[in-house]
Parts: structure tokens; sequence; C-alpha cells
């Protein structure tokens, strides 16, 4: 399977508030992605205008509560949901986390850490073996941020990654600001992380803005908030990224304190400077 | 007793198809542009599943709200929403039938 | 080992320690990098209820509602990802919440928010209009079942619930001057969500036929109680609001 299957373009996550804008003005976008979770309603304006934007651009469908990295089984009721999901809109890319949200009957709505050891690679395979076989396409799962270290983790997070995409034949979801923000919090190179990543797996970027506060011990730690433009630091790893990489779908996330539209295709038209100026020709990894 | 004869029924039914409505939109006019007509009005923020983003370390309190520390006070609009010189809350239920609408 | 429970329990409580196990670069146990995780948790699910009751907020004001919900939230997870319905059980803990005792309507203002989103995102199936109902054969009617269409729902209140709720729809607002029972109608006839005031007999009927009873039965229960009642102009209004799913024959024209 080869990756990506959306345009390597810039692309914008789809807010309720922007639809009518969006249809009025059809702006130069190279897809939308939207929470799979948001459109599990019946029907309503949420589906008509999803089915109105879905005519003129690719669809990246995200989820966000699958919980992958859970100890127990998939959620099969959810799976299902997933799967009518994608047979209804047929999206050009579907992916999910490396994370956990549900425990026994409880979702958290938060994307929670998982420790990186034999065991739980095993079962992380097996959950992704499930979800491409239920919704009979390729998915893509997504570089985690985290706050805390696992101190029974025996795997490094890219080698855990890549072992998924190996022997999953899933591709992988390259969030930049995740990369950042475990990074600062895990006194690790964000630029050596980027280098080691296997991007032959990579099929979609994720861009977003951070917040900050400090640990304990008054270090920087940083919080994945999406509510805010691109940090000139995540900006620049991003332009790493690229020159290694050539042009690659990429998404401006912004789900907190959403702002005009316009201030997104801001955000739009740095992106594509940054692919404009890349090699055509992704390198061989 | 079946007081309402089939006949009854349809006759209620014909004189109203040529009449009035009963129903009142609260809302009050039908002035919806062509967008909100095809898709409906776009519900900005609501069932937004955003888990992926943390939040801002402003709520980051391991104390929130207890409930034995409970001391806050409705402070929005149910200041201002008073009926017969009274709260509107403090009403009890006058059980009365609203007039139809013609 | 550090496992999902006690994960979560210690992500519920906030008076648990951090579990061993997880750890700052530094190799230490750090809580202020827990509480990351405990306040996504929280702060997320509050605003999912602050979005599915921006009316309910507005009546309490920002921190009071901030603090009614979260400890809501705390009380009462999601059983599933899909948060749409998340705050199904809102109004009933409003109910119970004393600190909002001295506003009585909040609870019913809270069922009819619940009630407006799960309208919104109801199926999209074609309704009865009047002129469908126009084109029935006379002597069928009494023997009629009608159904609700998907997007209906009906809240009856004690308090002028839809009045409040119309109001705070306005900029700016201007409180209601409506007192007394309101029966609140949520139909989505074109593709919109809309609130109408209907009149208690029309009420009666869309429960009765809601009930199971047939046309002509649930004309004669409301009668018993509505002497006055006009069947012909509610059904029209009803229908005109997009209050009935399409019959069986005419959904397979």
């Amino acid at each position: 399977m080869s990756f990506p299957a959306l345009p390597a373009r810039p692309g914008l996550g789809l807010k309720p508030q922007h639809y009518a804008q969006i249809i009025a003005d059809q702006p130069d976008l190279g897809f939308f992605e939207v929470h799979a979770e948001n459109y599990m309603g019946e029907g309503g304006p949420p589906h008509r205008y999803l089915e109105a934007i879905c005519e003129n651009y690719p669809l990246s469908l995200h989820g966000v509560g699958l919980s992958i990295g859970g100890q127990g089984p998939l959620d099969r009721d959810h799976l299902e949901r997933l799967r009518a999901l994608n047979d209804r809109y047929q999206p050009a890319s579907f992916s999910e986390h490396l994370a956990w949200s549900s425990h026994d009957e409880g979702y958290l709505n938060d994307l929670l850490p998982v420790p990186y050891t034999p065991q739980t690679l095993d079962r992380v395979v097996a959950h992704v073996d499930q979800v491409q076989q239920a919704l009979g396409r390729p998915m893509l799962l997504e570089n985690p941020s985290t706050y805390v270290l696992f101190a029974q983790s025996t795997i490094d997070e890219v080698d855990f990654l890549d072992a998924i995409a190996t022997r999953t034949g899933c591709g992988l979801l390259l969030d930049v600001n995740n990369v950042m923000v475990s990074a600062v919090n895990h006194r690790l190179d964000p630029v050596a992380y980027i280098d080691r990543f296997p991007m032959h797996h990579v099929g979609e970027i994720h861009l977003a803005g951070y917040d900050e506060t400090t640990d304990d011990a008054g270090d920087r730690l940083l919080i994945d908030a999406h509510g805010s433009r691109v940090r000139p630091d995540v900006f620049a790893l991003y332009r790493h990224t690229i020159a290694r990489t050539g042009p690659l779908p990429t998404l401006i996330e912004w789900d907190n304190d959403v702002p005009a539209f316009d201030v997104l295709m801001d955000e739009v038209r740095l992106v594509d400077a940054v692919l404009d100026a890349a090699p055509a020709q992704r390198l061989a990894s | 007793m079946n007081r309402l004869t089939t006949f009854a029924l349809a006759a209620s039914l014909t004189a109203a198809l040529g009449g009035v409505a009963i129903a009142q939109d609260a809302m009050g006019g039908d002035a919806m542009a062509a967008t909100e007509k095809c898709f409906g009005v776009a519900l900005a923020g609501a069932n937004d599943c955003a888990a992926g983003p943390g939040t801002t370390c402003a709520g980051t309190s391991t104390i929130d709200y207890q409930g034995n520390a409970w001391k806050a006070v409705p402070a929005g609009t149910c200041e201002t929403m008073m009926l017969d010189g009274d709260r509107m809350g403090s009403l009890v239920a006058l059980d009365r039938d609203l007039p139809m609408a013609s | 080992m550090t496992d999902e429970a006690q994960f979560v329990a210690a992500l519920t409580d906030p008076t648990r320690a951090v579990p061993a196990g997880l750890v700052s670069p530094r190799g230490t146990t750090d809580a202020k990098r827990f509480a990351v995780y405990r306040n996504n948790v929280h702060v997320s699910l509050t605003a999912a209820l602050a979005a599915r009751f921006p009316v309910t907020r507005m009546v309490v004001g920002d921190d009071f509602f901030a603090g009614m919900a979260r400890l809501h939230v705390g009380q009462t997870k999601p059983t599933t990802p899909v948060l749409l319905h998340y705050g199904d059980s809102f109004a009933d803990f409003i109910a119970g919440f004393p600190p909002a005792s001295e506003l009585p309507y909040l609870p019913d203002l809270a069922r009819l928010e619940a009630a407006w989103s799960d309208s919104y995102n109801a199926a999209d199936i074609g309704g009865l209009s009047p002129t469908g109902l126009a084109a029935m054969a006379p002597e069928t009617l009494a023997d009629l079942s009608l159904a609700l269409a998907p997007a209906a729902r009906l809240i009856s209140s004690a308090y002028p619930v839809g009045s409040i709720w119309s109001a705070h729809q306005q900029v700016p607002f201007v409180p209601p001057k409506q007192s007394g029972t309101e029966h609140v109608l949520l139909t989505r006839p074109q593709a919109d969500v809309r609130l109408t005031i209907i009149p208690p007999a029309a009420a009666a009927l869309l429960r009765a036929l809601a009930d199971g009873l047939t046309l002509g039965a649930a004309a004669d229960a409301v009668f018993a109680t509505h002497p006055d009642f006009d069947p012909g102009s509610a059904l029209v209004g009803l229908a005109g609001l997009g209050a009935f799913a399409a019959p069986q024959q005419e959904l397979s024209r």
C-alpha cells in the first residue's frame, strides 16, 4: 500500500461555524478533515453540510475515540459506526491515534498515553489489524503528544510506530506539533526524532499550536492545545521535515477558540509556501 | 362512546386545510437564508468531539469544585427574568392553558 | 506496572496520588504533569456540556455553569466516544442540585436543550405534509396511526421554557414576559430545528398518537379533557411543522 492518498497540499479541520462560508467561497484547499465522532448522528445539518463540502474537496476522516492503544478489546459498536461512516463518505484517508480513551464502560475524552513494551506493541498491532479488516482499507496511525513517561517502557516511540506500520501495513500520521510537545516535555531532540522517523510510511502531517506551562520542577511543559497559530519552532521543524520528504498532505488543526476562517487561510498560505519550496520528489528513506 | 365520527374528523380536517394553522411560531419570522433552508443552521461548537487537543493550563486545578465547598450563586440572565414583580424562579406552576393562536 | 485501572482511578479522583511508574524525564513522579490529563478530561467534558446547553449556561452565568457541569462530569462519564448524547442525564442532575433549586424551571430548560440537539441530529426522513394529509381517503382517517417524525420532540413544562429559550436566541436579551405551563414542540420541517409553543390540546393529541393510539381514539381522548378541541386544525398545524413521519404507503410511492 502506498501513502498518501490525500493530495500533497494544505488542508483544514472542518468546523461548523465555517460551513456556510466554505460553501459560498470555495477556498483553494487540498482537503478537509473532520473528527469522525462528530458525524455519528443519524442526520441533520452536519451531514448535509459535509455531503455538500465532499462534492468539492477530498475528505480525511480522523477518529478520536477508538482507543486503539487500550488494554481491552476494541469497542465493536464504535468500530461498526466507523465502518458505516467510511462506507458513506468514502474518505481519501482514515486515521486514528496511538492512544487510549476508554476503560470498561467509561469514555474519558482525552488521548491517554500507552507504555511502549513488546506486549503493548502486540496489542496495538492486533487492534490496527482488526480496524483495517473491519473497514476494508488501510489506516494511518498518529504519533501522540505526551506529558508523562512510563518507567516500564522499553521501546523507543519511533521504533514502536515503525514496527506497527511494518507489521500491519498501516501508514503513519506525523503530527509535527506532537513531536515538539513530547520532545520538549521529555528532554529529547525533536530534529533527531524527525530524522529517525520512517517517512516512507507517512500519509499525512498535522500542525497545530501548543500552550506552555511548567512542571513540578519548574521546567517547560508544553500542552498540545490546538487553540492558536502554529508556533515558529514547530514551523521550523515542519520545514525541516518537508525538505526531507518532499510535499505531503498537511493539516492545520485548530479545535479550541476556533478563529475566523480567514485566520486559518493565513496559516494555509504559510504551509503552501513550505510545500512550494520543497523538492518535488520525496527522498528514498 | 366514540364522539368523533369518521365524518366529523374528515370535516374538521377539510375545514382546517382551507383555514389557518394553529401553530404559533415562537421564533417568529420565516426569513431564513437559502443556505439555511437547504442545510440548516450550523451549530457552532455543539457536540464537538475534539479529543486530541489538550486544554489550556487555566483549569489545571486538582481541587476543582468540591460539593461541600460550593458557594456560587446563579449570576446570568436569571437575574433579569422577573415576572409579576417576582422572580420567575419562585413561580409555582400556574397550569394556565395558553390561548389558541389564530 | 501501571495499568489502565490505576490510571483511570487517579484521573477521576483528584485526591489520589499519581500512579507509580508514571514519571518525568528526571525519573520522578510529577503531579503537575499528571494534572494535565486530569484537566483535559474534565475541561473537555465540561465544554461538551456547555456546547449542548448554551441557554442553561446563559441563564446561570459562566461560573455557576462551569461548577455545576464539573460536578456532573465528576459523577457521570460518557459511555461512548460519540458525545452527541453526552449530557442526557444533566437535567436530572440539575433537578437534584440544591444550589440551582431557586430556579425551578432550570431542569426543564436543560431537558429542552437536550431535546433540541437530539432533534438537530435526528435522521432525515420525509415527513407527512398537510398536502399528504389532504390526499388521504376520509374514511381511513379515524383508523390511521401516525408516527412522530424522528426529529420531533415534545417538552411539556410547568414553566415557560419555550419562551425562555426563544428569548435567549436574540441579541440583546430581552426577558420573556410569559409565565406558567408551556408545551414546546421541536421539529425539523426543512433543514433546521424549529421551536414552536403549541396549545395544550395539540400537545395532548401528539402524545396520544405517540403512544400508539389511532387518530380517532387519540382525538376522542383529547376531547375528554379539551371539549373545544378542533382536531383538523391541530393536525394541519402539526403536519405543517413536520411533526409526523410519512405513513408507510406514502414512503413506498
